[in-house]
């Protein structure tokens, strides 16, 4: 490691400090009454139905229909995966089969108050159904919908895997299906019958078609790419919704009502005054007992909490952010403990080298030398729970679920479960964070700390007196 | 077998006091065995109250006008139903009336007499509420039993692959055996916390799973923090034996093990005192399983995952000596 300057402590600290205060505040800008925001704060945060509340929508099979047991669950369990697709990780979904309902409540968007019924079911995504069809013949039934009538080639259920990609030859975004080996089949025949014909094979969302390609030769390998004016954005939500599959039958809100918190109103208060008593009592805690490396854990462990809000609030532009629910909060907990204890030991460390005799400054490299191989191996174990409990209640489409659920999981099938997934989330984040700022970033500090005269006195250090 | 070694050792001895861990093993087996108990008695007395979640149950929605204190309508229908009920409020947006949701574990959802008993207890309890019955369904879990044999299984799939993480890195010392003995440990720490969730009563619901997944993260760190302690002295010590190395281990790391706990244990004692205090209870079964599970966590690191392991060596050791 390079020599370590004084001014090192003013540019780790400057450096924790600026990133706490960006991830607490966020940053927006306004433009007439148009506020944007820039970067994510804790504002920004959605709070998980257990803290904040939300709401509640039943959904009955539209026209009486009657679904059965099976339909219902597979309805259940694709409402679940939307939901976490879009990022609310937090959702309580109840089936009644006596009445053929669904229940749905999932929280507050961050920052709504006022409810907005529309946008709430919007952000469930509709309840759309793939169809591949022959011809782009249609109806208009009496309410003025239009109805596809054409004979079905595929439907969702054909399709193994939807893609969105941007084709190298007009950078076009489209979306690209796998299809299942009888959708492969059933859809080399209907191509081979259609090919060099005018009859084009429309595809349609519920009611609206989107596109409607000619074919030129029969397909057989298997893949099917369905062209449109997409954005890379709505190729993406379309592939989303193709992914988490139609719904078996098509719903209807049969009501919508906003619910109290299960923690009760108010319970984030209870919660951020227990954490500012815990923090404040731990920071008092770490300083008497460590002195000058306890106030630089102090400072580590505002950036290890930091660094976990910004992962949550969606700060890093480049990882979507997640719902706090009291086991996210669980799994800050967790992260924040490790934090301490890894300050813990290399603070034991220190003093006891510094006991057994060697300078100030050999003492705090060789104590952070040992130290930290307790510090990985534990920080490790702990980031291969959270990667499995990512892998097994993540999205289908998440990194760690693609691997885990074709592999371990098989026998479970993708079942999406918010509140695990966020426990691993926000533990995977705290236990990074614990390395840079609890080991990397206070080692910097506590070596810049002792350069200064001042500083040098042993006894700031938990060493004996010479 | 080894030669009989001299004990002297080349590096200059620890300081510090180094207690006889290894010697306890009476105490640590009576503390296993009524851990165990308190889990068995707490689930025969009590039973398991699994919450709507995973069991199914009943949902039933009433309309009413004015003020209500839902805790007292919640803890009224729990006289009735017998089980935990958890009550909501929200606002219904076509008629912008209030409703009061009422839900609760049951079996075979609840008999239109029970039911009756319920509202005209409401209607009496609230006469100034207009409360009327608006709806009710009777669900099936929507986080069953096979998301909780999902649990179960990412569980052991992350006990095995730490057990393969402990064997490797410990390799030195002996790290299957040490893999096995620091699930033993967590497994100790998970019973002493699902016991003390049953015996106060908690509902099993998404809380009780966090605390599990708390548990079993901060039990494996707090075991491979000793660990490291003895990988360490065997490296200082090459002619310590092992039960040495681990009285020595767990000295060492009694300070930190104490101050660290004395932090994690501290903050959920405020968290329990503040929403106790404040009134959310609903938050007291994650709190107080979790401060059961976190002492029962840190004791086991410092002497059943090290003595376990330590039996389990010298008995394989006295194996080999006969064999030979």
């Amino acid at each position: 490691m390079k020599k370590i300057r004084k001014s090192t402590l003013f540019i780790v600290a400057a450096f924790i400090a600026l990133f706490t205060v960006s991830s607490i505040t966020g940053f927006d800008y306004y433009f007439g009454d148009n506020s944007t925001t820039v970067v994510k704060g804790v504002d920004d945060i959605r709070l998980g139905i257990d803290i904040r509340g939300g709401v509640d929508v039943t959904f009955a099979p539209a026209d009486d229909y009657d679904a059965t047991d099976e339909q219902l669950d597979a309805a259940t369990q694709k409402i679940k995966t939307r939901l976490g697709t879009l990022g609310i990780n937090d959702n309580e979904i109840y089936s009644d089969y006596k009445s053929d309902r669904i229940i749905v409540r999932f929280p507050w968007q961050a920052g709504e108050s006022e409810y907005d019924a529309e946008a709430a079911v919007k952000e469930l995504g509709e309840m759309a159904e793939l169809t591949f069809r022959k011809g782009t013949d249609s109806e208009t039934d009496e309410d003025g919908n239009i109805i596809p009538t054409g004979e079905l080639v595929l439907t969702g259920d054909d399709v193994e895997k939807a893609d969105y990609i941007q084709q190298p030859d007009n950078l076009k975004w489209v979306v690209l299906l796998k299809l299942k080996p009888d959708g492969k089949e059933k859809f080399a025949d209907a191509t081979a019958e259609l090919a060099g014909t005018s009859t084009p094979i429309s595809i349609w969302m519920d009611n609206t078609m989107i596109s409607y390609p000619t074919v030129d030769e029969a397909i057989t390998k298997g893949e099917a790419t369905i062209t449109g004016n997409f954005t890379s954005d709505s190729a993406k939500a379309l592939a989303e919704q193709i992914n988490s599959g139609a719904l078996p039958f098509k719903m209807v809100t049969t009501s919508f009502k906003t619910i109290s918190p299960t923690m009760g109103e108010g319970s984030l208060d209870a919660i951020l005054l227990a954490a500012y008593i815990a923090f404040a009592l731990i920071a008092v805690y770490m300083i008497v007992l460590y002195k000058v490396p306890g106030v630089v854990a102090v400072i580590a462990l505002i950036g290890q909490i930091a660094g976990t809000l910004a992962a949550v609030t969606g700060w890093f532009g480049f990882m979507p952010g997640s719902t706090l629910t009291i086991p996210g909060i669980a799994g800050i907990i967790l992260s924040v403990g490790m934090g301490v204890d890894a300050n813990i030991i290399t603070g034991e460390r220190i003093k006891e080298e510094l006991r057994s005799g060697k300078s100030l400054d050999s003492a705090i490299k060789i104590a952070y030398k040992r130290a930290f191989s307790a510090i990985l191996d534990g920080n490790i174990t702990n980031v291969i729970i959270a990667i499995i409990l990512m892998g097994a209640f993540g999205v289908p489409s998440s990194f760690f679920s693609k691997i885990l659920n074709s592999t371990i999981f098989r026998m479970f099938g993708a079942t999406t479960e918010g509140v695990v997934y966020s426990f691993g989330f926000t533990l995977l984040v705290g236990v990074i964070c614990n390395f840079i700022f609890g080991v990397f970033a206070a080692k910097l500090m506590v070596m810049a700390c002792s350069k200064f005269k001042a500083l040098q006195n042993r006894k700031l250090y938990g060493g004996d007196v010479k | 077998m080894s030669k009989k070694k001299n004990i002297a050792a080349p590096t200059p001895a620890p300081t510090g006091k180094i207690y006889d861990f290894c010697g306890k093993k009476k105490m640590i087996l009576a503390i296993a065995i009524a851990v165990i108990l308190a889990l068995v008695v707490g689930v025969a007395v009590r039973g398991v109250d699994l919450a709507i979640e995973f069991k199914g149950g009943t949902m039933l929605t009433y309309s009413y006008t004015g003020d209500l204190d839902m805790n007292a309508a919640a803890a009224k229908a729990q006289e009735i139903v017998g089980v935990n009920v958890s009550a909501r409020q929200g606002e219904d947006l076509e008629s912008d009336g209030y409703q009061l949701t009422l839900s609760f574990s049951s079996e075979e959802g609840l008999n239109a007499d029970r039911q009756f008993e319920l509202t005209s207890a409401l209607t009496e309890m609230f006469p100034d509420n207009n409360l009327e019955l608006f709806d009710s369904n009777d669900v099936s879990p929507s986080s069953g039993r096979e998301f909780l044999l999902k649990c179960f299984l990412a569980m052991v799939v992350a006990a095995v692959l730490i057990i393969i993480y402990i064997a490797v890195r410990f390799s030195k010392i002996g790290g299957w055996s040490a893999g096995i003995c620091s699930i033993f440990a967590l497994c100790h720490d998970l019973v002493a916390a699902l016991a003390a969730s049953i015996i106060f009563g908690f509902e099993f619901n998404a809380n009780i799973v966090a605390v599990i997944l708390t548990i079993l993260g901060y039990s494996i760190n707090n075991t491979i923090v000793i660990y490291d302690r003895i990988r360490e002295n065997r490296q200082l010590y090459p002619k310590a034996d092992l039960n040495e190395l681990i009285n020595m281990g767990c000295s060492q790391s009694l300070r930190r093990s104490v101050r660290t706990s004395i932090t994690t244990i501290g903050t959920m004692v405020i968290v329990a005192i503040v929403v106790f205090v404040s009134g959310y209870n609903s938050l007291l079964s994650f709190a107080v399983p979790l401060i059961f599970g976190l002492v029962s966590g840190t004791y086991s690191s410092l002497f059943v995952a090290p003595v376990t392991w330590s039996w389990w060596k010298n008995k394989s050791a006295k194996k080999k000596a006969k064999n030979d």
